[in-house]
């Protein structure tokens, strides 16, 4: 795994920018709630990121840190 | 160890934000906490948030605010920077209050060429008050105030603060960028970065205009949105760098001192 992401569920918003902004289709819709009752996106532990930083970059709450081993 | 690419800034407080989701606000906050942090002026800053869906931004930025009447925000920056010029100025303001009730004071102080920058979003609707025609809504434009569109008989033409601003002698800086990719969002950080570099150089009045969208008021998605933006909106107010006098203002400055 070259990189991650940390996505802080409770400041997502489900607008969707990240999922636009991947390359690699890494991150995706989920069906749970966070506590301001929008779905929070969550990553696809199946796709590989490779810490690019364009999801963090488009994401207006800042809920996406990104890492890179 | 994993390295750490990328987190939230340090002169942004550890809130989060009020806006509807896939606004453009939160974006600028971000790219403007970003630019204050690499120039390290954090100490040193004063903000001046405007009347409208920003304004709460003191509720953000973690450095001094001082909220301004609506669309006085360039009139309340000229006062704080005349007073205390060793600090950097920066209005943040939205179309309706820098286009509308505020155009006198905003054109007056690009006139002057006072040395403040004003970071100026632009999302064609009056956002807060839910969606009402803004001198930026563009002919033919749906809004809660005008539902068949935009008429240029009854309502005019959209207002181009930068074409308008770049005809006077004042300015030093004026461009205008997007925030609807993550290209653009960098490119609007290189403005914004710009924009400060001007006032801390000393050479005068900056101001950086933001295509944001605006998703809950033009009733889209903010994919849709962003898509927008490319399609619609940058075509009525091209990108660009409208005046940068940056260089021609450095020179005599240099060979004076």
């Amino acid at each position: 795994m070259k990189g991650y992401i940390k996505i802080n569920k409770d400041f997502c918003k489900e607008c969707h920018l990240c999922i636009s902004a991947c390359p690699k289709g890494c991150i995706i819709p989920t069906k749970e709630y966070n506590s301001h009752g929008y779905h929070p996106v969550a990553t696809d532990e199946g796709k590989e990121c490779t810490g690019c930083t364009l999801c963090a970059i488009m994401c207006p709450e800042i809920a996406i840190e990104v890492y890179r081993d | 160890m994993a390295k750490k690419l990328f987190s939230r800034p340090k002169s942004l407080k550890e809130a989060g934000f009020h806006y509807c989701p896939g606004c453009g606000h939160s974006i600028t906050h971000r790219l403007v906490a970003e630019v204050i942090d690499e120039l390290g002026i954090r100490g040193i800053t004063i903000g001046v948030p405007p009347a409208g869906c920003a304004v709460l931004a003191y509720n953000y930025f973690d450095v001094d605010m001082l909220e301004a009447q609506h669309g006085r925000g360039p009139a309340t920056a000229t006062g704080i920077k005349r007073a205390l010029p060793d600090r950097i100025v920066f209005s943040y303001q939205g179309d309706g209050d820098l286009a509308a009730i505020g155009i006198a004071e905003s054109f007056h102080a690009a006139n002057r060429g006072e040395n403040i920058t004003v970071i100026f979003i632009n999302n064609a609707v009056y956002g807060m008050t839910g969606g009402q025609m803004a001198p930026t809504t563009m002919l033919d434009q749906k809004t809660t105030t005008t539902p068949a569109g935009r008429n240029k008989t009854l309502d005019g033409y959209p207002v181009k603060v930068c074409e308008t601003f770049s005809q006077l002698k004042g300015p030093t800086y004026l461009e205008r960028v997007t925030v609807n990719s993550p290209a653009s969002v960098n490119k609007a950080k290189k403005a914004i970065k710009k924009a400060f570099q001007c006032q801390m150089d000393g050479l005068g009045f900056s101001l950086v205009e933001i295509l944001s969208p605006c998703p809950t008021n033009w009733k889209m998605t903010s994919v849709a949105a962003c898509k927008w933006i490319d399609e619609v909106m940058s075509k009525e107010f091209p990108l660009g760098v409208f005046k940068d006098n940056m260089a021609a203002v450095k020179k005599p400055a240099e060979a004076a001192s």
